[in-house]
């Protein structure tokens, strides 16, 4: 089995999942745990996944959810990526969760696994050229692999693919929490119904800014894909901060659309967030935090408009990792505080966000 | 509010030193203490540093502004507080050692007194993290879970805690480190003298619910005063919970963990070391359920530690540095990543690879000792392998530990009882995991027998099933290219492939080129390739596909490291291989530095241009050759292990630089040695060959009979060697020393008794000595060079007698066309001086003689290596001052093992001070050991009758002292004749009265007992004494000579307020009277 970028480079390994050929752009993830957050995480959608950290597959893989339920590890109801690549793929799993291996997984759901490749070497490919469209590889006629492999349109159909079919409420004794879902990860869910809260998950067509009205804030979830892609989106965002007086928080994908809502710019990142060791600050209490983060384009600064301003800055590369309105209760970070995959330092916000959500309630 | 934040910096900061190396706090902290004094410098605060280990970096010019080379107690560092008017100090940078000190002088009031202040974590936290049971508690207030235990101040008190507890416990000793004090305590009949072993050991001991089989995690975590908190690093131990973590395999990252558990665990580090208000970094273990997601943490290290030295250098995260810089008040997010160079501190690395931290034990070298290992800490060194596959990582860790295995061979360590092998952790068990698996053991059985996570069996079954898989290569005589290429991702070296396969290296290696299946050096950049990073910090691979570290053009040269520390090669050695470097880059050299001891400065990225964390082998060599085209090799610095591969690499084209390898063979062989010093007239101690043991009668006759010195070649701090009394012990040595090294010859020698011993250290060029430096042993001829005594310069023997040993070392020079550093040691007895062996390479002691004759030995024998050449000055013997150098030993920790020297070496680290006459310059160093002046009482038990008579006036001076003496029958017999009071003892265990009760009543505080001969085994009764003394740890001597040399210090420096405290330079600018 092959990977195959765009930039003609081919590299091969041994096929551990499903054996079919994919297509979709290549993008990296250094973290060292997590495979099965990173995998499930909707933001992946489309995508052959390069995991950089050597071993995977070490703690295998739990049972699939029941019906209905959004339990832990699992970020989404099934694996997101269009193909996984890694350095040496460990069949003998060993947890006490575990029944069954990762590429017995990834079998069951068709996507392939690709062992065997230099994935720090792949990793800075990738770092170097950006996000490249690559093709995983199953047979040897490999224009015809290529030709039919199997891809997600990521302008349009990726969106449509990881948002919810309905609108869903989980019911919770405090505020009432509009999840606005674009590929949002569960944790976020999760995040909010473990602190009480009655979430209402809607998909990102659906009508929100009806839903915020019934509801105490809203929340923009985090997803696939250019920001820009989802035009319809931001427009009733942006009708929504012009009109509404309750909180607002984005998280990652959310950033981007609040910030773009609110008549700023995005722009793609030189070299992409893929990890969760991303260092950042808080502009306002110059505190520090490590944060977990998958993201590829990011929030120009200068773009703000007056009566916004940058809230964390990225300690690496010193770029945009949220912004808050100067006055109103409006504000996004660009990193994931719900981690899952990744340290819990933000989770915090979560806190904040509904401590405000009730102070404004009453 | 939140501007620029200028801390307020002191101006005069005191660092404490870490002292002699011992068995559980090693070269670690010569690491953290010379990258804190680089990072004080950095901000020109003026540093004092009080250290008495002469052989380390950190007591070298260009670190501290000042150094004391004194013993790091409370009285010593108050003097050096008001000396120096310091106004801050540091604790966290030399150990426990340090810590102790530091608590115990804020006990005295010393800060107040002085108005000094405590840097980095506040003395309250150290404390809450020291006693068990304020720890215990403070972690409760957060709801934090720690082991259910009871802390008890003495042994009753101890009792009630296991029958509390209820069997199986665990105690852990408050205040300690590497575990001492603490055991897995089973059965009833366990429980008292578990508790008496730590209450001697320690003041406080924690019974605790044993955690059997829970996985043991680490995290490393760094927290500046603003808040903002970090995990750099975690690790996993391979052995689960009940062996102590610095006695476990160790991997980082974790591999067991799931994202929460990983996560989980790190939340509670940080919120637990926010709470206890640390500002710096710590160390924080955990016992995870494999079978859930519960923890306990077990216990929280607020100071530098071997597991921070690790982390350092398993991810290239400075910690020690950043420690040393957020003590000054700066903030994680101020201080810039070294690394990456774009980053700052602010960041946790992310691991594109995996280490394992193996340690290495040298349990045999102990008589007696007990081989199982478990919850106290008693290996003397680490190794550390870099890879991307466990197998990979472990095979090379196995090769680094330089005990003769080629990775992890099923076959190399059989036991006939393989499921006690497995079911009791002994330094061996790894080898003993694969011995089953290859016999068919399930993964599910030998993790019954082990509790080790079926992940790692796993993986090592992979290595198991290679050796299979090549003993199929046998047949047809080649390794074809997929087992080639396989077996090399599983980390096979091309020696363990031979072994395997039957085939010859050197064609494995041939064969293996021709298929293009060669190793790439891979970049450690603190971010697994998410943004670049110039960084030099390299190791090698056969999972890279490419060469991340440009190849230069420069002119430049390969120092390889000392490996593992062991007893015999630590410290000193890298020492040597850093001053190397520094004097081959001042001549403008690219440096490239091969070492991989996680230990050491040698392995810190900042010292050399290049960095290459990986095995000193044969074939590791070579391939870094193939790769930099160095100008040349350094194979003399780094003691034994890289000296042993300079014939072969010459052999293979690689250019050793100084004297020629050809050369070094000849002293190394000790036939073809003895043949040059007869052929020279070279007065030797009659020697003869092994050739048959047959005819043992013959060479004993020609030695003029016994006692016999056996000794293999090619062997640092004497392995092997043995001295024989009688026959039926010779002819068992000869067998054990023919398994050693079947390559090289064994020779007998004549073993002289009462004669001096000396040493010459010397730098040569083209065969003239340029620098040189005699030492004397105060003991005898027949201790190891590195358990004596050394005083430099000499004190006793006789100016012909120096003469004729500086002819003899220009003859050796001449003779063997030495260029560089070499060391020769000699009998000196009724005005002959006989050579017992030459060392062409640096030696233990060349540290010590640098910095007493403040002449840099290694620098200069860099620069004559390299061609350069500049007059020097030479002080050998006018310096207006004495040194000396004192082993430190670790006997306390080996239960069993019998604290005797012989010819074997035994300590672990050795102390060098210096003082105004030799007393003085003994005493400190002895201090600095952990001697303390006796005020109880003097037990004597003295062997031969002759040694009881020499040491009369000596008993006479202990009794106007004043010091109360008790003695064994035949010593109170010589007593009483010569009319010194004393009480009489007697030997028998059990005994009302007997020499073992009074050391268990505390009634003395010396111990000194000379053993009848220095034969094997020791006499019985006398190892009773000296086992219960290092038990009681009360101060030991066993050797006549020193024992006379303490009296008469103790005569002449009554007490430690006698001894002056000078710091290096004050000694080195006294101007000399020169003796010409």
């Amino acid at each position: 089995m092959k990977l195959i970028l765009e930039d003609g480079t081919e590299l091969s390994g041994d096929s551990f999942g499903a054996h079919r050929s994919v297509a979709g752009e290549v993008v990296f993830n250094t973290s060292m745990t997590g495979y099965i957050e990173t995998l499930t995480d909707p933001s992946y959608r489309g995508q052959i996944l390069v995991l950089t950290y050597p071993l995977i597959g070490n703690y295998g893989v739990p049972p699939d959810r029941e019906a209905g339920a959004m339990n832990r590890p699992f970020e989404s109801n099934e694996i997101q990526v269009m193909g996984l690549v890694v350095q040496n793929y460990v069949d003998h799993h060993s947890h006490h969760a575990s029944r069954r291996s990762l590429a017995e997984w990834l079998k069951s759901q068709n996507i392939p696994l690709l062992s065997g490749i230099d994935t720090r070497r792949l990793t800075q490919k990738l770092r170097e050229k950006g996000t490249m469209r690559g093709w995983v590889v199953a047979g040897g006629n490999v224009d015809w692999e290529k030709k039919n492999a199997d891809r997600v349109d990521m302008r349009k159909e990726v969106f449509e693919l990881v948002a919810p079919k309905e609108t869903v409420t989980h019911d919770g004794k405090g505020a009432h929490i509009l999840l606005v879902d674009a590929g949002c990860k569960d944790n976020i869910c999760r995040s909010l119904l473990e602190r009480g809260a009655k979430v209402t998950r809607a998909p990102y067509h659906a009508d929100i800014v009806a839903l915020a009205q019934e509801a105490d804030g809203v929340l923009l979830g985090n997803g696939p894909g250019d920001p820009k892609d989802l035009s319809e989106l931001i427009a009733k965002v942006r009708e929504l901060l012009g009109t509404y007086s309750k909180p607002m928080m984005g998280v990652c994908l959310g950033n981007q659309i609040l910030a773009l809502a609110a008549g700023g710019d995005t722009g793609p990142l030189k070299y992409g967030h893929r990890s969760v060791n991303q260092p950042v600050q808080d502009l306002l209490t110059r505190r520090c935090y490590i944060t977990s983060q998958n993201h590829g384009y990011h929030v120009l600064d200068e773009s703000l408009p007056d009566d916004w301003e940058p809230w964390f800055v990225n300690l690496n590369d010193g770029t945009n990792e949220g912004v808050r309105h100067r006055s109103k209760p409006f504000f996004s970070v660009q990193f994931h505080p719900e981690a899952s995959p990744g340290p819990q330092d933000t989770a915090y916000l979560f806190d904040d966000y509904l401590r405000l959500v009730a102070a404004v309630r009453s | 509010m939140y501007g620029a934040y200028i801390p307020k910096k002191p101006k005069r900061v005191l660092i404490l030193g870490s002292g002699a190396l011992q068995i559980g706090q090693a070269g670690e902290f010569d690491y953290s203490g010379s990258q804190c004094i680089k990072a004080m410098r950095e901000e020109h605060v003026y540093t004092v540093l009080i250290n008495p280990n002469i052989a380390t970096i950190q007591t070298s010019e260009g670190f501290a502004d000042k150094i004391y080379l004194a013993a790091v107690t409370p009285e010593f560092v108050e003097r050096v507080i008001a000396k120096e008017e310091i106004d801050a100090i540091l604790l966290s940078f030399g150990g426990q050692t340090a810590l102790n000190c530091g608590v115990e002088l804020d006990k005295l009031g010393v800060y107040d007194k002085y108005n000094v202040r405590v840097l980095g974590t506040p003395l309250t936290a150290i404390r809450d993290t020291e006693d068990r049971q304020l720890f215990k508690d403070r972690l409760a207030e957060i709801d934090v879970k720690t082991a259910r235990s009871f802390a008890a101040n003495n042994i009753e008190e101890g009792r009630e805690a296991v029958k509390k507890i209820g069997l199986p416990v665990m105690l852990r000793g408050a205040f300690s480190l590497g575990g001492k004090g603490s055991a897995v305590v089973r059965t009833e009949e366990e429980v008292e003298t578990a508790l008496k072993r730590a209450f001697a050991a320690v003041p406080q001991v924690l019974v605790e619910e044993y955690l059997a089989g829970w996985k043991e995690v680490e995290y490393e975590v760094v927290r500046d005063f603003r808040d903002s908190c970090i995990t750099v690093c975690n690790m996993e131990n391979f052995d689960p919970m009940g062996i102590h973590t610095g006695e476990s395999i160790v991997v980082a990252p974790s591999q067991t963990l799931n994202d929460e558990e990983y996560h989980v665990l790190r939340t509670i580090a940080i919120k637990v070391v926010r709470h206890l208000g640390i500002v710096g970094e710590c160390n924080i273990q955990y016992a995870l359920d494999p079978f859930s997601t519960d923890y306990r943490v077990i216990e929280v290290n607020a100071r530098l530690s071997r597991s921070s030295a690790l982390a350092s250098k398993a991810t290239g995260y400075p910690l020690a540095y950043v420690a040393a810089k957020l003590a000054l008040g700066y903030t994680l997010p101020e201080i810039p990543n070294g690394i990456t160079r774009r980053t700052t501190a602010f960041f946790e690395p992310a691991l594109d690879y995996l280490v394992c931290k193996f340690p290495r034990w040298d349990l045999t070298k102990f008589k007696g000792a007990s081989m199982k290992i478990g919850s106290e800490m008693k290996s003397v060194g680490e190794v550390m392998a870099i890879g991307r596959t466990f197998p990979e990582v472990i095979q090379k860790a196995t090769r680094m530990l330089d005990i003769g295995v080629h990775g992890v061979d099923p076959e190399k360590f059989v036991r006939e009882d393989l499921d006690t092998a497995l079911s009791e952790p002994t330094p061996l068990r790894v080898f003993h995991i694969a011995k089953a698996l290859k016999e068919g053991y399930t993964v599910e059985r030998i993790h019954e027998l082990t509790r080790i996570d079926r992940w790692f069996l796993h993986a090592l079954s992979n290595i198991v099933d290679m050796y299979k898989r090549l003993d199929g290569c046998k047949a047809e005589g080649r390794i074809d290219a997929d087992t080639m290429r396989r077996a090399k991702e599983l980390g096979f070296s091309d020696a363990g492939m031979s072994i395997a396969t039957g085939i010859n290296h050197k064609k494995i290696r041939r064969d293996r080129i021709e298929l293009g299946i060669t190793p790439h050096i891979a970049k450690i950049d603190t971010l697994a390739a998410e943004f670049p990073a110039e960084t030099n910090y390299l190791y090698s691979t056969y999972h890279a596909t490419a060469h991340e570290s440009p190849t230069t053009r420069k002119k430049k040269i390969l120092v390889l490291g000392s490996g593992c520390y062991r007893i015999g090669s630590s410290v000193e050695f890298d020492w040597c291989c850093v001053n190397a470097a520094k004097a081959a880059e001042e001549l403008g050299y690219e440096t490239i530095m091969l070492n991989y001891n996680p230990e050491t400065v040698s392995t810190d990225y900042d010292v050399c241009d290049k960095l290459i964390f990986d095995e000193v082998s044969y074939e590791s060599v070579l391939d870094v050759w193939d790769k930099e085209q160095p100008d040349g090799v350094i194979v003399s610095m780094g003691g034994q292990v890289p000296n042993n591969l300079a014939l072969r690499l010459a052999k293979d084209g690689v250019k050793i630089l100084g004297t020629s390898a050809e050369d070094i063979d000849r002293a190394e062989d000790r036939s073809k040695f003895s043949a040059l010093l007869d052929e020279l007239g070279v007065d030797q101690p009659r020697w003869t060959h092994l050739t048959d043991i047959s005819k043992v009668d013959e060479m004993v006759a020609e030695l003029g009979g016994f006692p016999i010195l056996v000794r293999p070649s090619y062997v640092l701090s004497g392995a092997a060697m043995s001295v024989a009394h009688e026959k039926h012990e010779l002819v068992r040595i000869l067998e054990r020393a023919k398994a050693v090294s079947s390559d090289h010859p064994v020779v007998l020698t004549a073993f002289e008794t009462n004669a001096r011993e000396v040493e010459i250290d010397a730098v040569a060029d083209n065969g003239e000595i340029v620098l040189w430096a005699i030492s004397e042993h105060i003991e005898d001829a027949g201790v190891h060079s590195g358990d004596a005594t050394l005083m430099l310069p000499p004190q006793s023997i006789s100016i012909p007698t120096i003469h004729k040993a500086r002819g003899i070392a220009a003859e050796l020079a001449k003779a063997l066309k030495i260029t560089g550093p070499f060391n020769v040691q000699m009998l000196a007895k009724k005005g002959a001086v006989r050579v017992i062996e030459c060392n062409l390479r640096a030696s233990r002691s060349l540290p010590f003689v640098s910095k007493v004759t403040g002449n840099n030995f290694v620098s200069e024998a860099t620069r004559r290596m390299l061609g350069v050449r500049k007059p020097v000055t030479n002080h050998a013997l006018d310096l207006a001052y004495v040194g000396a150098k004192v082993p430190m030993f670790s006997f306390p920790r080996l239960v069993g093992a019998d604290p005797l020297l012989g010819v074997e070496m035994a300590s672990t680290g050795e102390v060098g001070c210096f003082g105004d006459d030799a007393n003085e310059a003994l005493m400190h160093s002895l201090l600095a050991t952990g001697f303390r002046y006796p005020k109880k009482g003097v037990l004597l038990s003295l062997g031969p009758v002759s040694d009881k008579y020499s040491f009369t006036e000596e008993a006479k001076v202990l009794a106007e002292i004043g010091l109360p003496i008790y003695a064994t029958p035949g010593t109170a017999e010589m007593l009483a004749s010569v009319n010194v009071k004393c009480i009489e003892l007697s030997k028998q265990e059990g005994a009302e009265g007997s020499a073992m009760d009074i050391i268990d009543q505390g009634k003395v505080d010396l111990v000194i007992n000379v053993p009848r001969s220095y034969d094997d085994q020791g006499r019985p009764d006398g190892y009773l004494i000296r086992r219960r003394a290092v038990d009681a740890e009360l101060p030991l001597i066993t050797d006549l000579m020193l024992a006379r040399a303490l009296v008469e210090a103790i005569r002449a420096r009554r007490d430690s307020t006698s001894l002056r405290i000078l710091s290096w330079d004050e000694y080195l600018d006294r101007k000399p009277m020169a003796l010409r």
